[in-house]
């Protein structure tokens, strides 16, 4: 691949080398992956073989090197460029592939049926928002498929009923953000989906919407352009329920609790306070902090779309390394707010037998407890 | 004037500036052609003692009454060509400028466009001098003394020197002490003197002064006035100072590392910025607990060179004085392992490269690669970073760890930038009025800068600035007089109703109405000549000198005619 032109594109020239990027990737500790250097190659070389770069596929986006780089060039961006060439030429990871696929014919990545996407209600009270209402409530893919996600999103629609809101969700009409589709470098899916999507949210005539997952929040309130439609994630909009006491937390939650901060909520968007409101707001929680919280929270490595993509070291998980320094804080629950952080962070509290120790919960699950018998 | 205008016209080459683009030679034929020119010539440089010789010749010569420059701006060479008509015996006001350069050549490629813009600017500048009326060249006395802000290395330095030169200094001082922030470090680079040996002659010297009045506690709340004659009016014992020229040497703010939540300031006590590093230093106790250290780490370039804390610049002194503190430690701790990590090492001044040399070879090792991260680490800190020129990320675990933290503008520059109408530049230091050329002066006469609040320097710069802005500042006050612009703004008393439009929009206080006769009255010395009177002023009373409505409409006339 010649460089000059996406060197151009995205303005690599402001670089200085200073290794802000790289020494804070949480993944280049672990594999080949180093950005530094490979900007480094966009500047000076005039080629660059995308396809002897597998390592491109470890990137989780968590952007924190977007976040540290002092000259504002945006290395993660380079990764998702390089990605697109990878994808262009067909030379991907076969989950990759499938994921796309799946994307593109059943509107999500796990390629799940769509008939079944609004299984997850269950009996829960829930509107169809092709009827109209005020907030319209963005599922997402995993939390409507997975059935570990199901407590968050039966959660959050009790929630919204208790605090009064008129809500409704587009059942089997909903389809993948595009999100993560995006970062695996899948750039023309991504504007279809955009494109249909938004046309269906505005559709339904919400003047909010609110998501279950900071990745969907992210990419429909940074990459949308949806205006006239204010977007939040759940945090934001719950904690706002509970300050204007629209939402009342009764039950005492005894328990000592640490949170994790999202990539995609925290560094990406800056919603550090609101999910601490919330635990705060519970009776009876004791909540404590990791050493790296807030803009230094350590990625749990689900996004960038490594839910589909293993990566080249399966050894050494960051999410192992996150529940150690969890655990560390002498909590029984680690509180997340993103449903990739719940499914590998759980997952690895198991794999490293830390499960008598601690516990991994969605916020709304905490609220959900504190909610009372239904 | 009767007799007819006898215009010589005198267009410039500027070397290649302008010739390259413009058919100078046609534009002087074409000047040649134009209503009451009798000489119209080119030259290489008119600027040059030749070029303007030209001109005093045909002055005496042709006896020329009007002479018009085609040359560069006239905020360049104005006052270069009202003094050659002066010398020729013309009064300068009659001398007047077209700007072919900044406005015509260097702004366009097509050469025939260009000539023919060349060709109408000169035209309309003909016209207009054919109108002009010889001015009074005017002086006003100086209030002898100059008023110092900041009693830092800079304002004590800056206040010595007018001082020693025999006038009255008043030396403002917001805190209660002298020293400024200079007084917080222990030695300085690249000569490790103390710096408390440095500065307490120097204080002592400005307190027993009989020329400099110390005022402490006190702040600049006013200034009005102008070059030679300012009223400052100061919080404090002595509220009004009558002065003939302002030093300011207000310094920096240091950059708060809170700011960079990553780098764990705040949250680990054994990271501490370099100015507590003084401190501990001066007290030849690092850890300020007495507990022993095996590993002393410096990060660079904290809050500086740094888009996403909004401070693009180099501090300028980091570089230096960690080279400094690395020494320091390992003077006190020969065997600790002294790390720097910085993205390039930055030491340019006289002795400092040197400096640099010994610093590594007393055992500091410089690691290139910014660090991203400090966090906890086995009961230490780890920075956690990449050696770019290794190409690896790394966990370095340190149990010193001194952010090198840089300079920033002052967060009350502001409030002094709103008082004497200050600019500031993207940086938000105060601006010079031209970087090369007028480097301590500022676009207010009389107002001149030194030291850190015109962007971050070393004590040796600082130090040099002050010196140059007291040296700018005597001129004045050694002159005595200062020549005040004669394009004034004048009122025709005979058609003034005494409405005070002008009053209202005089943005420098010139327009008053008289008390007794009801019209309006312009201080000369206070106009600026801006003319914004003058076209408020609805029954067309006023008029800006030099700039009258003819004049202007035979501007216009001339290029659209």
């Amino acid at each position: 691949m010649k460089t000059k032109a996406m060197t151009e594109q995205l303005e690599l020239f402001g670089c200085i080398q200073c290794g802000k990027c790289t020494g804070g990737c949480p993944v280049a500790r672990k594999t080949v992956l180093n950005i530094r250097s490979m900007i480094y190659n966009m500047l000076v070389e005039p080629e660059l073989d995308v396809k002897a770069h597998e390592e491109l596929w470890d990137c989780t986006c968590c952007f924190t090197c977007v976040e540290r780089c002092p000259k504002d060039v945006r290395p993660a961006d380079l990764i998702i460029e390089l990605r697109g060439q990878l994808v262009e030429s067909g030379r991907i990871p076969e989950t990759i592939g499938a994921a796309l696929m799946g994307t593109f014919r059943q509107g999500n990545p796990s390629g799940m049926a769509r008939e079944d996407r609004a299984a997850w209600v269950n009996g829960t009270e829930v509107k169809a928002a092709q009827e109209g209402c005020e907030l319209l409530y963005y599922v997402g893919c995993t939390p409507a498929y997975d059935l570990r996600v199901h407590t968050v999103t039966r959660a959050l629609a009790r929630a919204f009923t208790a605090a009064g809101l008129d809500f409704g969700t587009l059942g089997t009409e909903e389809s993948c953000c595009g999100n993560e589709i995006k970062r695996m470098g899948e750039a023309g899916l991504f504007e279809m989906l955009v494109e249909e999507n938004s046309e269906l949210f505005r559709s339904v005539g919400a003047s909010r919407l609110v998501t279950t997952s900071p990745h969907c929040f992210n990419t429909i309130k940074n990459e949308y352009g949806l205006d006239g439609i204010e977007v939040l994630h759940y945090t934001q909009l719950v904690a706002a329920l509970i300050e204007q006491g629209q939402l009342e937390l009764s039950n005492e939650v005894n328990k000592k609790i640490t949170y994790h901060d999202p990539c995609f909520l925290g560094k990406q968007n800056h919603v550090f306070d609101e999910p601490r409101a919330i635990i705060q707001a519970i009776p009876g929680v004791e909540l404590v902090e990791m050493d790296r919280n807030r803009e230094r929270s350590l990625c749990c490595e689900g996004g960038g779309g490594r839910m589909w993509a293993e990566g080249t070291n399966l050894e050494e998980r960051l999410a192992f390394q996150r529940v150690h320094e969890a655990a560390e804080t002498g909590a029984e629950i680690l509180a997340v707010a993103c449903p990739f952080c719940l499914l590998t962070l759980e997952d690895a509290v198991k794999v490293q037998g830390l499960d008598e120790q601690i516990q991994v919960m969605d916020i709304m699950e905490l609220v959900n407890l504190s909610l009372g018998e239904e | 004037m009767a007799q007819k205008p006898r215009i010589g016209v005198y267009i410039c080459h500027c070397g290649t500036n302008i010739a390259a683009t413009v058919d100078v030679k046609q534009v002087a034929e074409f000047a040649a052609t134009l209503p009451g020119v009798v000489v119209a010539r080119d030259y290489l440089y008119m600027c040059s003692d030749p070029g303007q010789g030209l001109i005093q010749r045909d002055i005496e010569e042709q006896e020329l009454t009007r002479v018009v420059v085609a040359s560069c701006s006239p905020r360049m060479h104005e006052p270069t060509f009202r003094g050659a008509g002066r010398q020729g015996g013309l009064n300068p006001y009659l001398v007047e400028m077209a700007n072919i350069r900044e406005q015509c050549s260097w702004v366009h490629s097509d050469r025939g466009q260009a000539t023919e813009k060349a060709k109408w600017l000169v035209a309309s500048v003909v016209a207009k001098s054919a109108l002009l009326k010889p001015l009074e060249e005017r002086e006003v006395d100086v209030t002898p003394g100059a008023v110092v802000v900041g009693g830092g290395i800079a304002g004590m330095t800056a206040a010595l020197d007018v001082a020693d030169a025999g006038f009255p200094v008043y030396l403002v001082e917001q805190s209660g002490r002298l020293g400024g922030r200079m007084a917080d470090l222990n030695r300085t680079f690249p000569t490790l003197e103390s710096v408390a040996k440095l500065m307490g002659p120097l204080i002592e010297r400005v307190q027993t002064h009989s020329n400099i009045t110390v005022l402490l506690n006190s702040q600049v709340t006013g200034v009005e006035g102008f070059v030679g004659n300012f009223e400052v009016t100061v919080s404090g014992e002595i509220p009004n100072l009558q002065v003939g020229a302002i030093i300011i040497a207000t310094g920096y703010d240091i950059f708060d590392p809170h700011r960079k939540p990553e780098l764990g300031y705040g949250q680990y006590p054994n990271v501490i910025t370099s100015l507590e590093m003084e401190q501990r230093l001066a007290a030849k106790d690092l850890t300020g607990s007495g507990k022993a250290i095996k590993s002393v780490a410096f990060i660079q370039c904290v809050g500086s060179r740094d888009a996403q804390v909004g401070n693009e610049y180099c501090s300028r002194v980091c570089c230096m004085y960690t080279a400094k503190q690395s020494l320091q430690v390992k003077e006190l701790l020969p065997d600790a392992d002294v790390t720097v990590f910085y993205i390039d090492v930055r030491t340019f001044g006289k002795g400092a490269e040197e400096f640099y040399d010994e610093a590594r070879a007393t055992g500091v090792r410089y690691r290139r690669g910014n660090i991203s991260e400090v966090i906890r680490h086995n009961g230490r800190v780890a920075l956690i970073g990449e050696d770019t020129l290794l190409g690896r990320p790394f966990d370095f675990e340190a149990d010193l760890v001194v952010l090198a933290v840089g300079m920033e503008s002052r967060a009350d520059a502001g409030d002094l930038s709103n008082l004497l109408k200050l600019a500031r530049s993207s940086d938000g230091f105060f601006m010079e009025l031209h970087p090369k050329l007028r480097p301590v002066d500022t676009a207010v006469d009389g107002v001149f800068l030194a030291g850190c609040c015109q962007g971050p320097k070393d004590i040796i710069d600082t130090v040099a600035q002050a010196k140059a802005a007291a040296s700018s500042a005597l001129i004045p006050l050694l002159r005595g007089v200062v020549p005040v612009i004669s394009e004034t703004a004048l009122v025709d008393e005979e058609w003034c109703a005494g409405c005070g439009m002008c009053v209202d929009v005089c943005p420098f206080g010139s327009a008053s109405l008289d008390p007794l006769w009801g019209v309006s009255r312009i201080n000369a010395v206070l106009c600026k000549g801006c003319g914004a009177c003058a076209t408020a002023c609805p029954s067309k009373a006023i008029r800006l000198q030099h700039f009258t409505t003819e004049q202007i409409m035979a501007q216009v006339d001339a290029l659209v005619g």
